[in-house]
């Protein structure tokens, strides 16, 4: 075995208790002093904000970027350098990532760096909105230049102490060497000497060349928790313990609008190990951030906690939405998408197209509610002591849970500590922090001890925010040879902005700009449509979020048009991408655009078109292929990345479904951690597969139907393609990155059904696929 | 009530019904071993009871009098767990990294009762634990590496 276990762990080993090794304030400031202990407030340097305009990319988010090395880098007299990570780690490997940015533009020796998690702090850190897959590209930059930064620091400390000229010494592997004589000085030497000089400005910081990159593009680095996740002692939100710790479980509405009319505790008290049973308020309004309210049980432990809300008589007010049934639902989302809806995009003339087709073809596609269901539930401790309220949880967004519990407990927000543990999960879920804001109001109740949320699998995926339920429906009237003139979508879902708007029944221009109104097809008359949507349940983001229903729909009925043709799907395919052209997103009617500048990031259908190549000629497109086997495409730009997947599918006599192997290519751009991005890919791949074949939440009488994994069914190790080959086209790092952690997931689903239609003449319209193979 | 939890002895004084993963979770402070759900449907929870894998999440505390329980926390002290644990490191398995424990626990009783399994075993043996990662790949392949199949060491 080539790698000796401790030598792996670079992450900060975790405390016992209840800490993880955040950016303490102890340690954090013990070792930032040996920087001298300075937090310089680094704001937008004119300079560089002129290359990005200010409203996109990171600019664009809420605190945008913070580049200052006194914020992100410590290192100790020993020489160990420790570098902030400000992103929440969910198995994305941000944790190793942005750490190895900063290393490898400090010339730092990976082996002796330690990752710190800052707690939610924006004003310090800049954004932490761990979403959208967003992380490396917004911050590639800003992490080079605070890792160079520091560097040169430390290089003008070294040529002090030489008295030689700063062009004479060169920092290279944790040390600053002086090239005429030799000499060397450790970066735990010069560190408290740099520390007092300036920071170099933003036109004095000199970049690596990329070919000089140590860490950057190799993927050579094993992820920083490795190492402790192995033996159990990586710390999850789940696993935030003290002596004397408090456990609670939550009894919440299970129907979307619905309160507490009363309860009666006298059973659950008597439970064995119960301490207490606490009313939740639940928040006026469109849900939010907030929680549902609901009566909590505070035991000793978490059996005693569950054990007591079973024993609870509550009295409930089902409010609005005690009818809602997905089923019914279906059908008035169905009946939306046959009539003409609010127009989103229009080039052309759609109608007088149509009109004059040889032929029109018309498929509708349905893909239900999904739970994200995280291995690790929501969970979060929490300790308010003199007026001071300590978090731990899982969150994707630190700083909003810090906001809100400052506001949900009147406090102000500096006395809120919001700390980031390791997230067990998170595709979207834990972007809302209403389970940290229900650990505070909790430690409120028993103020001074320390008391610890958790949501049990059944809590997770009746109150979870679901992924939206959508009818895609879909209409081309082709020319002669099979060639679409015409192209008309409408797309009905409930929207996300109807979790902070009760009111909205629209897609949103971001759902809207997630591969509905931006495909970049070669097709002179598209008209797309929205027609309107109610939300009756808590509707949120779920890992690449509404591309999931438009890319089924569209890359499913491009090769049902190629199947009509009697054409080879991939061939079909390219020939609706059309030829390579830039092509504005303003073009495509997106307003969006990932939040990302139309002129750095336009759509580039040669990009798309050669991950779908790419894919193909690796998985060999066209290869004879044993009896109920079948391959099927799809490609797809989402996050601004583009990837494009082929699936071999295998169905035997009694139409059981197996999977020998994804061929999955993506052009990300340039990649910083290249192992990563295969990482992601293949879990896209196998998450893509969960949502085609197995995943639904039903609802009835207003409640999710489903409790644990026995009904809400995920992907296991045999339902999962045997081989997954993932294909990295090669980057330039003076161009701008995509996104990896979601645009994996979207053309599986349709590349999946479009495989089984190829080993079976059926087609797939409604997910999941079920029975629907079954003889 | 006296346990055996990787070789020490832990005497505690809980219901009979309680399940060994909160005694393990919430008394002991033994974090390691997963709350995933409750049911021993996903296998987050995964130990060894006597050697066997085990769901901590649906085995009372009752029923362990005068057997030996070991966690994620003390399998790195077996032979073959310790194999598997830098299998992992090395295949580069984890993600978020919170099913993994019951996976490594899962794979080191596969390979401790078949040290050269082949892909229906290690499917079989694996089925019960859930990654929603889509980790399975790696977890195959680490699997192997372990079994001496790809030149690792068992």
């Amino acid at each position: 075995m080539s790698t000796p276990l401790d030598l792996v762990p670079h992450a900060v080993s975790a405390d016992e208790g209840l800490l993880i090794e955040n950016v303490s304030r102890r340690r954090f400031i013990q070792q930032a002093s040996a920087l001298g202990g300075l937090v310089l407030a680094v704001g937008y340097p004119a300079v560089l904000r002129a290359e990005d305009p200010p409203k996109y990319g990171a600019d664009g988010m809420p605190h945008g970027w913070i580049d200052s090395p006194l914020v992100f880098v410590s290192i100790a007299e020993d020489g160990i350098v420790t570098i902030v990570c400000h992103r929440s780690e969910m198995g994305q490997g941000v944790r190793t990532g942005m750490p190895m940015i900063v290393a490898d533009e400090l010339e730092a020796d990976w082996s002796r760096v330690r990752v710190a998690q800052a707690p939610g702090d924006e004003v310090k850190y800049g954004n932490q909105d761990t979403d959208g897959s967003r992380s490396t590209r917004h911050f590639f930059m800003p992490m080079r230049r605070c890792g160079a930064a520091a560097r040169q620091m430390l290089e003008a400390a070294a040529a002090a102490e030489w008295k030689v000229p700063v062009g004479e010494v060169e920092a290279k592997f944790g040390e600053v060497i002086h090239r005429p004589t030799g000499r060397k000085l450790g970066y735990g030497a010069l560190a408290k000497a740099a520390a007092s000089l300036p920071v170099p400005s933003a036109d004095a910081i000199r970049l690596k060349n990329p070919s000089q990159f140590r860490y950057i593009g190799t993927g050579k680095l094993k992820p920083v928790d490795a190492g402790a996740i192995v033996v159990g002692r990586a710390q999850y939100a789940m696993d935030m313990w003290a002596k004397g710790m408090l456990f609670a479980v939550i009894a919440r509405p299970q129907v979307y609008g619905g309160k507490v009319v009363s309860f009666d505790d006298t059973e659950a008290k008597k439970v064995p190990g119960v301490v207490g049973v606490v009313p939740i308020e639940p928040t006026p309004g469109a849900p939010q951030f907030n929680p549902l309210g609901g009566v909590a049980v505070i035991a000793k432990n978490t059996w005693a906690a569950i054990q007591g809300r079973k024993a609870l008589k509550i009295v409930w007010d089902d409010g609005p939405n005690a009818d809602y049934d997905s089923a019914a639902y279906r059908k008035t989302l169905e009946a939306a998408a046959g009539k003409p809806g609010k127009v989103v995009r229009n080039e052309g003339d759609v109608t007088a197209a149509m009109g004059s087709a040889a032929k029109k073809i018309e498929a509708q596609y349905y893909l239900p509610h999904l739970a994200h269901a995280s291995m690790e539930a929501p969970a979060a401790a929490a300790v308010l002591a003199n007026g001071k309220c300590e978090v731990w949880g899982c969150f994707q967004s630190p700083q909003a849970a810090r906001d809100l519990v400052a506001k949900r407990l009147g406090l102000p927000v500096e006395n809120v500590t919001v700390h980031v543990t390791l997230l067990g999960g998170g595709f979207g879920r834990k972007s809302k922090p209403d389970f940290g804001i229900e650990a505070a109001l909790l430690a409120k109740s028993v103020e001074g001890r320390p008391v610890k949320v958790v949501w049990t699998r059944d809590d997770d995926l009746h109150n979870d925010y679901f992924h939206t339920v959508s009818v895609e429906h879909l209409e081309a009237g082709v020319d002669a040879k099979g060639h679409p003139v015409a192209w008309l979508h409408r797309s009905v879902a409930p929207t996300i902005v109807s979790t902070f708007d009760a009111k909205a029944v629209q897609e949103a221009n971001w759902e809207l700009g997630m591969g509905v109104i931006n495909v970049p097809f070669a097709i002179p008359n598209i008209r797309i449509e929205n027609p309107e949507a109610q939300a009756h349940t808590r509707i949120g983001w779920f890992r690449s979020v509404s591309n999931i229903p438009h890319a089924f729909a569209v890359q499913s009925f491009v090769a049902e048009l190629a199947a009509a043709a009697k054409r080879d799907p991939k061939d079909y395919l390219l020939e609706v991408i059309g030829p390579p052209r830039v092509v504005s997103p303003q073009m495509l009617s997106d307003t969006w655009n990932h939040g990302e500048s139309p002129e750095r990031y336009p759509v580039d259908t040669g990009r798309l078109r050669r991950v779908a190549e790419l894919a193909a000629k690796e998985a060999r497109w066209g290869r004879k292929l044993p009896k109920g086997h079948g391959l099927g495409i799809a490609a797809h730009y989402s996050f601004v990345s583009y990837v494009a997947a082929v699936v071999e599918v295998a169905v035997d006599a009694k139409g059981e479904l197996t999977i020998p192997r994804v061929d999955i290519a993506i052009d990300c751009g340039a990649t910083v951690n290249p192992d990563r991005v295969r990482a992601q890919m293949e879990g896209a791949c196998v998450m893509g597969v969960g949502v085609a074949t197995l995943g639904e939440i039903s609802f009835k009488n207003g409640r999710a139907q489903q409790d644990n994994f026995d009904t809400y069914q995920v992907t296991r190790m045999p339902g999962a393609p045997r081989e997954i080959r993932v294909h990295i086209v090669p980057g330039d790092y003076a161009k701008p990155m995509g996104g990896v952690g979601e645009p994996g997931v979207p053309p599986i689903p349709p590349a999946l059904c479009n495989a089984i239609f190829a080993a079976t003449g059926k087609r797939i319209r409604n997910l999941p696929i079920g029975d629907q193979l079954k003889a | 009530m006296k346990l055996d939890i990787n070789g020490t002895q832990y005497d505690v004084d809980l219901p009979d019904d309680t399940p060994l993963l909160w005694v393990l979770r919430d008394e002991l402070g033994l974090t390691g071993t997963k709350f995933g759900c409750g049911l021993a449907l996903c296998g987050a929870c995964t130990v060894h009871i006597d050697g066997q894998p085990g769901r901590a999440c649906v085995t009372p505390v009752s029923s362990l009098a005068g057997r030996k329980v070991t966690t994620i926390e003390a399998i790195g002290a077996d032979p073959v767990g310790k194999v598997v644990q830098a299998a992992w490191v090395d295949a580069g398995v984890p993600q978020c990294g919170y099913c993994q424990a019951g996976q490594i626990m899962s794979a080191t009783a596969l390979l401790k009762g078949k040290p050269k399994p082949t892909d229906a075993d290690i499917d079989a043996a694996m089925a019960g634990n859930i990654c929603r990662c889509g980790t399975y790949g790696r977890i195959r392949a680490a699997i192997k590496q372990a079994s001496g199949a790809k030149g690792g060491a068992a």
